[in-house]
């Protein structure tokens, strides 16, 4: 184990590199990659590094990044790949394919906002344009959580009752490019986290075709395998998590992460790097007298019902924090979550620092006067942050 | 062995690999020429293991549903646009594991042609240790016949009724201004021509491109048993120039045309989709001279063509 001081890009390169040279004694690892602000310096990481079997090749664009991944899974390597945005759009055809391929791809996505016009500042939109594609979703919020993420989504998407892609998300530039402290385990610490990735499915020397048609009755039965699997894997999630703890001596974060908020009255739900402004607001009010606490979605995919339902029991008022905006209908976190509040519960929506809006303590502040000064829960809101 | 192919087909030999690419309980139309071509592939292959990379195109049809499947060999369905980086990704573990396992693509001419251009060119130029087969039917045979840019001037399709306007793209020439190591087109007509490719291409290293003429009974509205004669005419006439380009460089000419234009007006009437859009044989024969200098000039052959 080291201590590294690094960006969150690089602090994903690196974990796919030691997951990456943990299957050199199985089929290895091959990844495709294309540069996008601000996911650039992690392709670049991976392109400078040697890999023990293992290759990493320069695509000529997202769309082939992800094919070049979906060839190495189904041929049986380890796969991760990076890319954000309209990386990400472009990419989307082939997301789809590898959902449903069950490869268990990684990438890496420094959320940033799609355009035209173009934008490279942080916002959720993008990583959410897969939300119902079949892929675990992942948010972080310091750069140890993304390193420690990376990892454990290849242990989740490579667990035989799980097998499908995983994305691992952090804010653009609020993350990925933020130095700070890392602790990066050994490579033979790794090792045993990690083992040899075993694809069933690959194209082996059995005479299969994966991905051809299909007629409706088999499709469903697909999807409902699909769906099961993924609902399961919050419950493995949480034995990767005392493996891991176990092998490297800390517990990376749980599917959802609760500040104070056992005993607050009024909760504060985000995603990303908002929730730690969250967490300092918390402090500031709870200071104050307030009985306020914070939760934040750190799995989004499967979407912890059952726990967000345990927290949300009995609170008089919900501000959820989106830093998206799904056009005609409001925050897609909100929409996601407030079916899980009590009904007599106020729960608000504030889309808050959408394309890229630095978001202050003092902005959360001034929603949660608004939040308390209301007796019923309106219209989601749109909060201009420059 | 049968050196010449037998009613429209191939007999089994023992040469032939044990189980068929393409198996029997395949969709393709009667006459396809992409069934031939895979019964050619058969016996080219004879025990070579294969992996094979398909997207969107009449062979991802063929295949049948799940769980069932007619190709004889490992093969995943990719995206329209994708074969050749899915099959990148697929090499390039083979390599990493020191396999033996041939890649093949099996794509159609819009998946080369058109939406898969920009990633043919990118494995192209990287160089990928790829067998690329396009099999050209010049049209988009799946969603029912609009035009590909490999369907030829003059012929009508779902989207150009009156027919085409624009001649088809040069696919070797652009192929070999890649510099790759092998490029070649294929007649079915010529049997021995095709295997003897077919096999070098499979045990060549690097990205191997063959082109092949596909009779698309129902979209050329044609007879399916006149498959391989349409394909002999076109060869012929010169129509279709049966060539191969070493390193980009090296053109070989393989089969030497007749010119001859009752060939060329017996392709043109033998196919309904060339039928009242205007196209004759004196239309076509400038851009058929045209090309056939080019190649005489690239291949060094200069035997005048011969007219009829
Ligand atoms: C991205 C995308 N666009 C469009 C289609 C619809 N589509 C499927 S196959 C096809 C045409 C295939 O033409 P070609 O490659 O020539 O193969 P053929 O069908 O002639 O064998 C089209 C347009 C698709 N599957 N994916
Ligand atoms: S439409 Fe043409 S290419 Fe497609 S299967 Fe039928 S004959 Fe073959
Ligand atoms: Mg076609």
């Amino acid at each position: 184990m080291s201590v590294e001081l690094i960006s969150a890009n690089h602090a994903a390169a690196l974990s796919a590199i030691l997951a990456a040279r943990a299957n050199r004694t199985a089929r290895g690892f091959c990844a495709g990659v294309y540069p996008i602000t601000p996911s650039t310096e992690c392709m670049e990481y991976l392109c400078s590094q040697e890999i023990e079997k293992g290759n990493v090749i320069r695509a000529d664009s997202e769309h082939n990044a992800m094919g070049i991944c979906i060839g190495a899974s189904a041929a049986g390597a380890r796969s991760f790949t990076t890319t954000c945005s309209n990386g990400l759009a472009y990419m989307v055809e082939n997301c789809v394919a590898a959902a449903g391929y069950r490869l268990p791809i990684v990438m890496s996505v420094a959320n940033r906002t799609l355009g035209p016009p173009w934008n490279i500042w942080a916002d959720h939109g993008d990583s959410l344009l897969l939300r119902d594609l079949g892929w675990l979703q992942l948010y972080s919020a310091d750069n140890q959580e993304v390193f420690d993420t990376v990892l454990c989504a290849f242990k989740l998407a490579e667990d035989p009752r799980v097998l499908m892609p995983a994305l691992c998300c952090m804010d653009g530039f609020i993350l990925s490019h933020t130095m700070s402290q890392v602790d990066v385990p050994s490579q033979e610490q790794v090792d045993r986290f990690l083992p040899p990735v075993d694809i069933p499915q690959r194209l082996d020397k059995t005479a299969h075709t994966l991905g051809q048609m299909e007629a409706p009755h088999a499709s469903v039965m697909h999807r409902i395998q699909h769906h099961q699997a993924m609902l399961g894997a919050e419950q493995l999630y949480a034995e990767i998590q005392d493996s891991f703890a176990e092998i490297f001596g800390r517990r990376p974060a749980d599917p959802l992460v609760t500040y104070r908020a056992e005993d607050a009255e009024t909760l504060i739900v985000s995603m990303g790097t908002l929730g730690v402004t969250a967490e300092r607001v918390v402090d500031q009010l709870r200071e104050q007298g307030q009985a306020v606490g914070a939760v934040r979605v750190r799995m989004f995919r499967p979407m912890p019902d059952t726990g967000l339902s345990k927290i949300f029991a009995g609170k008089q008022r919900i501000a959820v924090l989106d830093r998206d905006v799904s056009i005609g209908f409001g925050g897609v976190l909100w929409g996601e979550v407030r079916g899980f509040a009590d009904p007599a519960t106020i729960v608000q929506n504030y889309m808050v620092g959408v394309a890229g809006g630095d978001v202050r303590p003092e902005h959360m502040l001034n929603l949660l006067v608004d939040l308390q000064q209301r007796r019923e829960s309106g219209a989601p809101q749109i909060v201009e942050v420059a | 062995m049968i050196k010449e192919p037998a009613l429209n087909g191939m007999a089994y030999t023992e040469q032939d690999r044990r189980d068929p690419l393409l198996r029997p309980g395949n969709s393709n139309c009667g006459g396809c020429g992409m069934s031939n071509l895979m019964q050619m592939l058969r016996r080219a292959t004879g025990e070579r293991e294969l992996k094979m990379v398909v997207p969107a195109c009449c062979a991802a049809v063929t295949s049948g549903s799940f769980p069932e499947s007619v190709f004889g060999i490992p093969t995943i369905m990719s995206t329209f646009a994708s074969a050749a980086s899915v099959a990148t990704g697929v090499a390039a573990v083979a390599q990493l594991n020191a396999e033996r396992t041939r890649v093949i693509c099996l794509a159609g001419d819009g998946g080369t042609y058109d939406i898969g251009m920009g990633t043919l060119s990118a494995a192209a130029e990287r160089n990928e240790d790829i067998l690329y087969l396009c099999y050209d039917n010049e049209i988009y045979g799946n969603t029912g016949g609009q035009r590909s840019s490999a369907t030829p001037a003059g012929a009508a399709t779902t989207s150009t009724p009156r027919g085409k306007q624009e001649i088809k793209k040069d696919i070797i020439g652009i192929m070999a201004a890649h510099r790759i190591p092998y490029a070649a087109s294929i007649s079915l007509a010529h049997s021995d021509d095709t295997l003897r490719k077919l096999q070098f291409a499979l045990d060549a290293r690097g990205f191997r491109f063959l082109h092949v003429l596909s009779p698309c009974p129902t979209g050329w509205k044609s007879e399916p048993a006149m498959g391989i004669e349409l394909v002999r005419l076109a060869v012929r006439s010169g129509l279709f120039p049966v060539f191969e380009v070493f390193d980009g460089e090296r053109y070989v000419i393989n089969v030497e045309p007749e010119f001859s234009n009752e060939a060329l007006m017996m392709y043109l009437s033998l196919q309904r989709r060339f039928r009242n859009t205007g196209v004759t044989e004196e239309i076509l024969r400038p851009s058929i001279e045209r090309y056939w200098n080019y190649l005489r000039l690239m291949s060094g052959r200069i035997v005048p063509a011969k007219r009829n």
